[in-house]
């Protein structure tokens, strides 16, 4: 398990990236670099705690208002450079514990602005850049819908530490009126309850778990291993289509989303009718 | 003095807000223009809430009805906030992604057809949890697909009010039509007193969350477009106008280096003064807003 939420990217940007701070301009909390990735030059983004920020309940890798501006921006430099051009692949690495939960981002519309970053990256997708979201530690509610839900792939660390989901533990259980141990138990039958993230693979949503030893120290054996697979997941995105229809056609989502998907085939057939 | 004089307007006005999601759909179309689209009767509910001992719905809260705004295609999506407090489900969101997927496809191929969203809703049905968090990540993919070609008009009336992720989907839209009625925030204050205690925010300060939430404010700071009175023909007239004008200049979601400067500006070694908020960014951010 992560000692504290953020780290584990943080030393993963810095081993893909060979860079550690912020770009001039940006708060402390989101790192971006262009790195080499396999031919192509790649963007990384991760948000990172940083004890200093300036809203103090966006301090531990949380997604607030600085964290989404910033997002937003690089990812819209990336597309507006590229724009004639190759469009480089963007890769988000997920380890945020959520949205921040504050007053001062609630009167200043958080909401606006994770939408701008959520906007930015699945623009970014629609333009043709591949979008890839790499979850190696916490992906949780507003945190990951702002940064990485919108990617055209999904890879996730086959981890304990690693856990994506609506709501925290034990927030979850005091809203839904449980015990974390009945919440816990209900995960194990009810796959979309479940806080592990093999039964979040079930869903259909993932793109692919990765097997990584020791996800804390990435070592050269396993920076090359996952830096494949993101290869790997670029060459797929590049060749399928640039909406999120893959997660719908997945095996795990012809299982597990059965009852979505009829409302959604009865939707076209009745659309065309009426 | 007559009745009709004695008694104003807004006494004899047609509440939206007392309206359930169905009817409020309806009022906003042309009459005898629309058909619901797996509705009721087509029995499609949550696979998961009878599992958990909760009673399903047979439309899962979301209503969608095809027909004419004006005499222009358009599709209406109404989330019934009576029904799990509207929140987001594997249903109710496949209802919602597929309508706005074809609303795309059908714009796309020239005949575009706008879709006015009704939000009621506290984001995710944490009873379905990772797949109410999925289907709200597919709503806004659909949004930011359809917005390219027609506009998506969010109308949150209360007063349930729009929280969670949805109002990262509602921040996605072309426009935002509000009364005062209704709260527009992502985190709602229960959520934010239980996270960060109750010195950050106290739940039960509803002069508080209003000040910050509510619509009058959401539209005065510029964040929201219109606010209107909860009163049936001005909210379906307020629709049609949007509608009409179809996408604005630039969506406010894209205005990212305006509202960048704002928050460095902000003084954040105190907790902000929303009065003086909206006072700092009154001047309109938007062009091309219908008036």
């Amino acid at each position: 398990m992560s000692l504290q939420v953020g780290l584990r990217g943080k030393a993963w940007f810095q081993v893909f990236t060979g860079k550690n701070s912020p770009m001039a301009g940006d708060p402390g909390s989101v790192l971006t670099a262009d790195a080499k990735l396999g031919e192509d030059m790649a963007r990384f983004l991760c948000v990172v705690p940083n004890p200093e920020g300036r809203f103090p309940c966006a301090r531990r890798a949380e997604v607030g208002l600085e964290e989404s501006y910033t997002l937003a921006t690089r990812i819209r430099e990336a597309i507006e450079q590229d724009k004639n051009g190759e469009k480089r692949p963007i890769i988000a690495i997920v380890d945020v514990k959520s949205q921040a939960y504050g007053r001062r981002e609630e009167t200043a519309a958080i909401f606006l602005a994770t939408a701008t970053a959520a906007d930015a990256y699945a623009s970014a997708r629609m333009k043709g850049h591949p979008v890839i979201a790499l979850v190696m530690g916490n992906a949780i509610s507003g945190g990951f819908l702002t940064h990485g839900y919108q990617a055209n792939r999904i890879l996730a660390f086959d981890d304990a530490g690693v856990v994506i989901h609506a709501m925290h533990k034990e927030a979850a259980a005091r809203i839904t009126l449980r015990t974390v141990a009945e919440l816990e138990l209900l995960g194990h039958r009810i796959a979309p309850l479940s806080y592990d993230i093999h039964d979040y693979a079930k869903l259909g949503l993932l793109h692919k778990l990765l097997h990584v030893e020791d996800p804390d120290t990435p070592s050269q054996t396993t920076v090359s291993q996952v830096q494949k697979e993101l290869i790997d997941a670029v060459a797929d995105a590049r060749a399928g289509s640039r909406d999120l229809s893959n997660r719908l056609t997945s095996e795990g989502a012809r299982g597990m989303r059965r009852v979505g998907l009829l409302a959604r085939a009865r939707m076209e057939e009745q659309w065309a009718k009426a | 003095m007559s009745t009709a004089t004695f008694i104003p307007a807004f006494v004899r006005r047609q509440s939206f807000i007392e309206l359930d999601a169905r009817a409020r759909a309806q009022s906003l179309l042309d009459p005898g223009s629309w058909r619901e689209l797996v509705g009721p009767f087509d029995r499609i509910e949550s696979p998961w809430l009878p599992e958990q001992g909760i009673a399903p719905q047979s439309d899962d809260g979301c209503v969608v009805l095809k027909g004419a705004i004006d005499g222009k295609p358009a599709v209406v999506i109404a989330l019934e906030g009576k029904f799990q407090g509207g929140s987001m489900g594997e249903v109710s969101g496949a209802k919602m992604t597929a309508a706005l997927d074809l609303a795309a496809r059908d714009s796309q191929n020239g005949k575009k057809t706008a879709a006015v969203l009704l939000l009621e809703t506290g984001g995710v049905r944490l009873q379905e949890a990772n797949l109410g968090l999925a289907v709200i990540a597919e709503v806004m993919a659909s949004i930011l697909a359809l917005r390219e070609h027609a506009p998506v008009i969010t109308v949150i009336a209360g007063t349930v009010g729009c929280f969670g992720g949805m109002s990262i989907a509602a921040g996605l839209s072309s426009y935002i039509v509000m009364t005062r009625e209704a709260r527009l925030g992502l985190n709602g204050p229960e959520v934010i007193e239980q996270e960060s205690g109750i010195e950050e925010f106290d739940s039960s300060d509803h002069a508080l969350i209003w000040a910050i939430n509510g619509g009058e404010q959401r539209v005065a700071m510029g964040v929201a477009d219109e606010l209107v009175l909860d009163d049936v023909q001005k909210i379906a007239a307020t629709v049609q106008r949007y509608v009409k004008a179809g996408l604005p200049q630039v969506h406010r979601s894209q205005q990212i280096a305006l509202y960048r400067a704002r928050i460095a500006a902000l003084d954040t070694s105190r907790q902000i003064d929303p009065l003086s908020l909206r006072e700092s960014w009154k001047e309109k951010a938007k062009e091309g807003v219908a008036q």
